[in-house]
């Protein structure tokens, strides 16, 4: 057998075809129509904190809303965007364009803010679970845009709060080199210094072409710092903690782990993530109402536990249902901004993250937790990690619109 | 403290020490790809994908077989070669009349259908795997403390490209190897199976880059795009060794380990751009690269 130029190109159009056809579920035909589009990472670095599980998730919700009963054909459409911009905003435009309703998830800030644009110029529903940048709800919020979940604020605010007030006064951090890594960078080291403590040093590293962390990590350690501050995420943070117990600086220094995910916790594996200090805003194993929903939802996801960012897509898309079936107007739905403004007046309330609101600014108000990773002889069951350090409630872990808002939507 | 261009001595004797030990894996994978290259003038853009699976053939053995570190070294590299002689047999050798374009195009899609396979069945966010016990802990240096695997790192890697460059720069069956690339029908005509010389020597490629899986799995993340993450530098390496060059890749793969070590320090953003300076650089001036013989 020889390949021919042409079956080699003809194969490789095919693969470019398939690869941003957004792949569909169709459900039974009657009743009326909603769409929502899981536009999320579905084969890179943040997969496991989105991915699958959020479709499934929002699978879960539509399932719990009882969409069928209640007479809506609810179809969960998903795309890939390759943590690429360009990609994402594509997507987006096609999904609103076939009448999708909503679109959610959208791990990658960069992603975000540009499926963000694409909302508004549509004038359709976004809720954003996965990303984390803060400017979402500052800089470039609309009326049809909703930040879930968690964000670089938050984080600082929860992580770095927590370090310093339990005695962690001296910071080194390690950042990745794009405009999230800055984002976190910038809060947390604001903390650090509202509280009286002191940044020594900070490493900009390349992103995404770094896996040898050991240089940056030998630096911090001669800065005598107290803290080493991940500002980064997924493999990044993985890589640099896992060198961190190589080089033994978990026995001197304390690592809070900036945004890592119980995924991530779960890659590394107890012997090397056991006492590292985090936020995630939703935990399996939280109480009564967190554990009935992992156990609804697992059948669909057996093998990744919910994270906050997956959680968070259930919450989303439920109350996205409920705003729904309490407008009564189909007509109304299409019309983004409106939708969005009902979501904004009804609090929410479900397994996942408990009663909250969502904020004028488009920012969802939930508890803040912090943590604290188990050692491997305290975890008792599968997927049993952490430990419940403190709680901060919304209105003290989200920065308040008050301050230097660059929000539109606020009147001051 | 005394003190070298503003930075404290012992941080700077460090780095070097950690440029050595990343130079290791450049060293290790750029030579796998230098011999592919040298011998079959096939451009293996897959070889960043067969050094993660030989990470994650080593986490398999232990996860569902119990078998550690130490049969791993051995076992991985043979399977990952395994894998290797089907790409070659099956795939590969159809390129061998065409264009060179079409080698590399063929085995970048290989890449993204291992990456994909193994994102699919285990996830992004990677798995765990830990150093053996007898080389867990530290060492103080007096100016750092070396992790003792990473130690071990450096010896595995200096014996590994000695040997390989040994075999191929000393040896009849090396000589055969080149004479087979260099003249393949006269070669034949000696009664050397040349196919099977050429295949075996693919397979022997892709076992040193799933040998620097093994040794890679207990330092970094073992997850789908662990070898994504490298291959771009280490194709660099091939470049400025000079294309084909054994004994060049891995020098360059060293040198360019501790340049990168000493940027780190200096300026780190700059530290992923500093190889493809270099290499701008030495095309400009050299372009068969710093050891390859003028085209």
């Amino acid at each position: 057998m020889t390949i021919s130029r042409r079956t080699l190109i003809g194969s490789a159009a095919t693969g470019a075809a398939m690869a941003s056809l957004p792949m569909g579920r169709a459900r039974a035909a009657g009743g009326k129509s909603i769409k929502i589009a899981v536009i999320s990472d579905f084969s890179g670095p943040y997969r496991d904190d989105g991915g699958p599980t959020s479709v499934a998730c929002v699978e879960q919700a539509v399932a719990d809303f009882g969409a069928t009963q209640k007479g809506y054909n609810v179809t969960v459409l998903k795309g890939d965007h390759q943590n690429k911009p360009d990609v994402g905003t594509a997507l987006a435009r096609q999904f609103y364009d076939q009448g999708v309703d909503l679109v959610i998830d959208v791990p990658n800030t960069a992603v975000a803010i540009a499926i963000n644009g694409v909302a508004h110029d549509k004038n359709r529903a976004f809720i954003d679970s996965g990303a984390a940048g803060s400017s979402l709800t500052d800089k470039f919020c609309n009326a049809q845009s909703i930040h879930w979940t968690y964000d670089t604020y938050m984080l600082a605010q929860s992580t770095g709060g927590a370090m310093v007030k339990a005695g962690g006064k001296s910071w080194f951090f390690v950042t990745a080199n794009y405009a999230f890594g800055h984002l976190l960078h910038d809060q947390t080291a604001a903390v650090v210094k509202s509280h009286g403590g002191t940044v020594v040093g900070n490493v900009n590293y390349p992103f995404p072409q770094t896996t040898d962390f050991s240089s940056f990590l030998i630096q911090a350690e001669s800065s005598g710092a107290q803290v080493l501050g991940l500002a980064n995420a997924g493999a990044d943070t993985v890589n640099s903690i896992k060198q961190a117990h190589q080089f033994g600086l978990t026995k001197k220094m304390k690592i809070a782990g900036l945004l890592v995910f119980i995924n991530d916790v779960h890659g590394m594996g107890l012997d090397i993530a056991q006492d590292l200090i985090l936020t995630e805003s939703f935990y399996w194993n939280l109480n009564d109402r967190t554990r009935a929903f992992t156990k609804r939802v697992l059948p669909r996801t057996p093998n990744n536990y919910p994270c906050m960012d997956q959680a968070g897509c259930y919450s989303g898309t439920l109350h996205f249902l409920k705003t729904v079936h309490a407008m009564n107007n189909m007509a109304a739905v299409k019309n983004g901004a409106e939708l969005v403004a009902a979501m904004k007046k009804m609090p929410t309330d479900d397994d996942a993250f408990g009663k909250a609101y969502i904020r004028e600014d488009g920012r969802f108000m939930c508890t803040a937790y912090l943590f604290k990773v188990k050692k491997p002889g305290e975890s008792k069951i599968p997927w049993d990690y952490y430990t419940l350090l403190a709680s901060t409630p919304a209105n003290k872990a989200y920065m308040p619109m008050s301050e230097e808002t660059a929000c539109k939507l606020i009147k001051t | 403290m005394m003190m070298i261009f503003g930075k404290p001595a012992p941080l700077l004797f460090g780095q070097l020490l950690l440029g050595i030990i990343n130079g290791s894996f450049y060293a290790m994978l750029s030579l796998g790809l230098a011999i592919i290259f040298g011998l079959l003038r096939v451009i293996n853009f897959a070889h960043g994908a067969l050094f993660m699976v030989g990470a994650f053939v080593t986490w398999g053995l232990h996860h569902y077989l119990g078998i550690g570190f130490w049969p791993a070294l051995l076992i991985a590299p043979v399977i990952v070669a395994a894998l290797g002689l089907g790409i070659e047999r099956g795939l590969i050798r159809f390129t061998y009349k065409l264009d060179i374009l079409y080698g590399l195009l063929l085995t970048f899609g290989l890449a993204l259908v291992l990456e994909g396979l193994f994102t699919n069945g285990f996830g992004s966010s990677g798995v765990a795997y830990n150093a053996p016990d007898l080389l867990s802990g530290v060492v103080d240096l007096g100016f750092m403390f070396l992790p003792v695997y990473r130690g071990f790192v450096i010896v595995a890697a200096i014996v590994i490209c000695t040997a390989v460059w040994f075999t191929i720069e000393k040896t009849r069956l090396g000589a055969l190897l080149r004479a087979a690339t260099e003249n393949p029908s006269l070669v034949q005509a000696f009664g050397v199976n040349v196919p099977r010389l050429i295949a075996l020597t693919f397979a022997g490629g892709v076992g040193l880059a799933g040998l620097a899986g093994v040794l890679a799995a207990p330092l970094y993340s073992v997850n789908p795009n662990m070898g994504s993450a490298l291959i771009d530098t280490v194709f660099a390496v091939v470049v400025i060794g000079g294309m084909g060059s054994i004994g060049g890749a891995i020098l360059t793969g060293f040198g360019l380990g501790i340049i990168q070590g000493f940027t780190e320090v200096f300026y780190p953003p700059a530290s992923s751009v500093v190889v493809f300076a270099v290499m701008a650089i030495v095309l400009l001036t050299r372009p068969a690269g710093l050891f390859g013989k003028a085209a």
